[in-house]
């Protein structure tokens, strides 16, 4: 038996096809992005070493820093509707009737393309017939905003879709790890006499910290990467109000041609990416993980 | 006398608190009632508006009903633009990422959780890391090889992309499910002489049908959706999947809504039908793909 599941070519068939091709799709690009990063190219032409004066370039970029501030934001705001989510969740799965069915329906526009989504809301959006201005006007306000091409608004607009896009995602997600609690150990705090707020701060806020942590980096590093809703529905617009990391590197490579820059860009956000997962694992580390026995 | 007393206290306290408590779950209902609300109000708009014509979308009310429902909307648009085109092209990109992807991920998870190796847990962490990766990091140096190996514009640029871009989270679906797959059974074909492959192939991967199944409906979403690959690799409209396809389409329809409307419900019909049809799996493979059972 052992020496039928260590045998090495066996192992080699089943693993290194896939190993070969992420490594070729992810591993392998991501390097050559940092080395594109060096080389001032249009895509067509040939490359031409310049060092690093992308890089250079980069962090004096005004309007780079300020889809870094965007990204940020974001992620930050996502982060923190974190904890609604997390309340909703805790209230599914304690004995409500239809749990399950509040969790699918909740989930459903997670389910659909980020382009429809965009559309839809650029609809909802729309200054003279979208349902929120028609609505606003209706209540009397006689001049609301147009939301998308507003500085002021934009970015706040851009975000109610994403919440109604991930919503769902999250809750369910700490549903599922609420769900997993043994019954057993809420009803032996129950005799003893604990209140449902103790039950839920002492209890099951500690078992479920890892998949908190989890949902943290996934929201923090999702965020960063943002891009189709934007990228529909605004551009980045107006006039850069409205940009995020990876749609202003779009627009500079793949709309501006300067592949050089966009490149070092795009290694500039898979730091970032990687730099905030691992902070994130470091602040939230705890030194022993609590278990249910 | 005294002891009546008190007890009749104390139901007093428990009625009020027993109402409290009716009134606390009265409202929490509410507030779950009124998320799924918003998180429905969008698309029940946009079924609206899809069955309107241009004149009664400016002159009822948002949620009035369509006076004569025009289905004909649905059958303008399905034979004037390409939808029938990009549709086809999403079943095929779609399908065939989805098999690559779960034989693949399959094999990798068959040698990581049964097979004994030392690099193991290393080749793991390499598929798990590519999760926290942006796809924007490796696009530029994507679209330099595929235009060598002369990929763009071919529906391999796309399948080859998704297939290594979900191998991580599949392999993370699977991961639980051959964790607690029972080792007697192995064993018993291993002692009757059986071959690793044959093994794998009659006897593994039918007991895994079920998280094959589960795995492969998320890959399925994932990719029937997916939008930035599509958008850098496919330029030729005849390629184009139902996304970006109708990205494009919904430009030539600036002020025809019902138009726009009928176009994105065909492009989210199908989710909703899977939807409707394997909620629980959909579930299932969302909480087991984010969060490690």
């Amino acid at each position: 038996m052992d020496k039928v599941m260590s045998n090495k070519w066996i192992i080699a068939l089943y693993v290194l096809p896939s190993i070969i091709l992420i490594m070729a799709v992810i591993y392998v690009p991501i390097v050559l992005t940092g080395y594109y990063g060096l080389m001032d190219w249009d895509g067509v032409s040939s490359m031409k070493f310049i060092g690093l004066d992308n890089y250079v370039a980069l962090f004096k970029d005004h309007a780079f820093w300020e889809s870094v501030g965007h990204s940020f934001l974001f992620a930050l705001l996502s982060t923190l509707s974190l904890a609604v989510y997390l309340i909703v969740a805790m209230v599914l799965a304690g004995n409500i009737k239809g749990a399950n069915l509040f969790r699918k329906i909740y989930l459903l526009p997670m389910l659909l393309s980020s382009v429809a989504i965009a559309q839809l809301w650029m609809k909802v959006y729309h200054p003279t017939s979208g349902i929120l201005n028609t609505t606003l006007v209706s209540l009397g306000f006689s001049d609301p905003p147009a939301w998308l091409s507003d500085t002021k608004y934009v970015l706040g607009a851009l975000f109610v879709p994403i919440l109604w896009q991930y919503a769902g995602f999250y809750i369910l997600i700490y549903y599922a790890a609420l769900k997993n609690i043994p019954n057993t150990l809420v009803e032996a705090a129950l005799i003893d006499g604990a209140t449902h707020r103790q039950i839920a701060y002492r209890i099951k806020l500690p078992l479920i910290t890892e998949v908190i942590k989890v949902t943290i980096v996934l929201s923090v590093v999702g965020s960063l990467k943002y891009f189709d809703l934007i990228y529909v529905m605004t551009g980045g617009g107006p006039n850069g109000a409205s940009d995020v990391m990876a749609s202003y590197m779009y627009q500079r490579a793949f709309k501006g041609f300067d592949f050089g820059y966009g490149s070092a860009i795009g290694f500039f956000l898979l730091i970032i990416c990687l730099a905030a997962t691992w902070i994130i694992r470091k602040l939230t580390a705890t030194k022993d993980s609590i278990q249910y026995s | 006398m005294k002891v009546a007393l008190e007890t009749g206290v104390h139901r007093k306290v428990a009625t009020s608190r027993t109402a409290a408590r009716k009134i606390g779950s009265a409202v929490l209902y509410i507030v779950l009632i009124a998320i799924a609300i918003l998180q429905l109000l969008p698309l029940v708009w946009l079924l609206f508006f899809s069955l309107k014509n241009s004149q009664e979308i400016f002159d009822l009310a948002p949620f009035a009903l369509p006076r004569h429902p025009k289905w004909e909307n649905y059958s303008d648009v399905w034979s004037s633009g390409n939808i029938d085109r990009y549709f086809i092209n999403s079943v095929v990109v779609t399908l065939g990422s989805v098999v690559l992807t779960i034989l693949l991920a399959s094999f990798v998870t068959y040698a990581v959780t049964r097979m004994r190796w030392k690099l193991s847990s290393f080749v793991l962490g390499i598929f798990m890391l590519g999760m926290m990766i942006p796809v924007h990091s490796t696009l530029i140096p994507l679209y330099n090889l595929y235009e060598k190996l002369d990929f763009i514009n071919k529906y391999h640029s796309l399948i080859v992309s998704y297939t290594a871009f979900n191998l991580p989270i599949t392999i993370m679906i699977m991961l639980g499910f051959y964790a607690v797959l029972p080792k007697e059974v192995e064993e018993a074909a291993i002692m009757d002489g059986c071959s690793i492959n044959r093994l794998f192939f009659q006897i593994i991967l039918p007991m895994t049908m079920s998280v094959m199944m589960t795995a492969a409906i998320i890959n399925m979403i994932y990719n029937w959706n997916e939008f930035i690959f599509v958008n850098t690799f496919i330029s030729s409209d005849s390629l184009k999947t139902l996304t970006v396809g109708v990205q494009n389409f919904i430009g030539q329809y600036q002020a025809n809504w019902g138009a726009i409307g009928a176009t994105l419900m065909i492009s989210i019909l199908p989710i909703m039908v899977v939807f409707l049809l394997l909620s629980n799996r959909i579930v299932e493979g969302l909480a087991a793909g984010s969060v490690k059972g």
